[in-house]
């Protein structure tokens, strides 16, 4: 019973101190709130530096990974990508635009039943490759493919 | 602010197809509003797909999503009735979730 109640108060002591800081301006919100989020990756402003930080410096290419994605875009701002990976055991998939400010456009990890799939939709500021990495069995898989973009999508 | 959120499911072949629509400005902090102003960075980093509770998808998203953000996730294994919730943090610490059974 005691650690219970210990652990409620260390708990309720550390929400305090970062409702402190955050009052007194140390912390930005991002870093209060998303305890997972790989700050460094989607920080990075290079696709080199994105995917050294998401540990994929070495990826083989794969064509298991599948993606679907428009070879011309006309508005950057919406550009549909579908991706599959087939690569057996398949936990994680990471999609970076390589052209992009922050290259890093999302990372998905796949458990108990998810399949590695995912569509979103994404904005473009121009052409760029699209590469998408998938992990499997701690090796690190990739595969491109590039998306002209007639309008760019990062202003607005 | 957090707006309306929708999801549907439906199953075939066993695998369940879960599309998600999310309302979310998606600022990239790049953009300059009507007032001159640059309009702050405000974006939805995690996304969470839960099924019958147990989370099966886990995403971290950047401000490269387009705005009102559109998903489309695979659960294998899912059936008929299976309940099926989508959640979203962003980066001010609000937050949005729905849920939706499979069809």
């Amino acid at each position: 019973m005691d650690g219970v109640r210990r652990e409620v108060m260390t708990r309720a002591g550390a929400a305090g101190t970062v409702a402190a800081a955050l009052a007194a301006g140390l912390l930005k919100p991002e870093q209060v709130f998303a305890a997972n989020w790989n700050k460094d990756a989607f920080h990075s402003k290079s696709a080199v530096d994105a995917l050294a930080r998401i540990g994929a410096t070495n990826a083989a290419d794969s064509k298991e990974i599948v993606i679907e994605a428009p070879e011309i875009a006309e508005n950057g701002a919406v550009v549909p990508i579908e991706i599959t990976s087939n690569v057996p055991g398949t936990k994680s998939i990471a999609v970076v635009i390589e052209k992009n400010p922050f290259p890093l456009a999302g990372q998905f990890d796949f458990m108990d039943g998810g399949v590695p799939f995912v569509k979103l939709n994404v904005k473009m500021g121009e052409t760029s490759i699209v590469r998408v990495i998938a992990e499997a069995g701690g090796k690190y898989y990739a595969a491109t493919k590039e998306v002209k973009v007639t309008i760019g999508g990062c202003g607005g | 602010m957090a707006g309306a959120m929708k999801a549907r499911a439906s199953v075939k072949d066993g695998v369940a197809e879960i599309r998600v629509l999310m309302n979310h400005p998606m600022e990239t902090g790049q953009r300059k509003g009507s007032d001159g102003k640059m309009v702050p960075l405000h974006f939805i980093q995690n996304v969470t797909v839960k099924l019958n509770g147990k989370t099966v998808v886990e995403g971290q998203i950047s401000q490269a999503v387009s705005r009102n953000p559109v998903f489309s996730f695979r659960i294998k294994g899912a059936n008929r009735g299976d309940k099926i919730e989508v959640s979203w943090l962003d980066n001010n610490g609000d937050t949005n979730k729905t849920e939706t059974a499979v069809a």
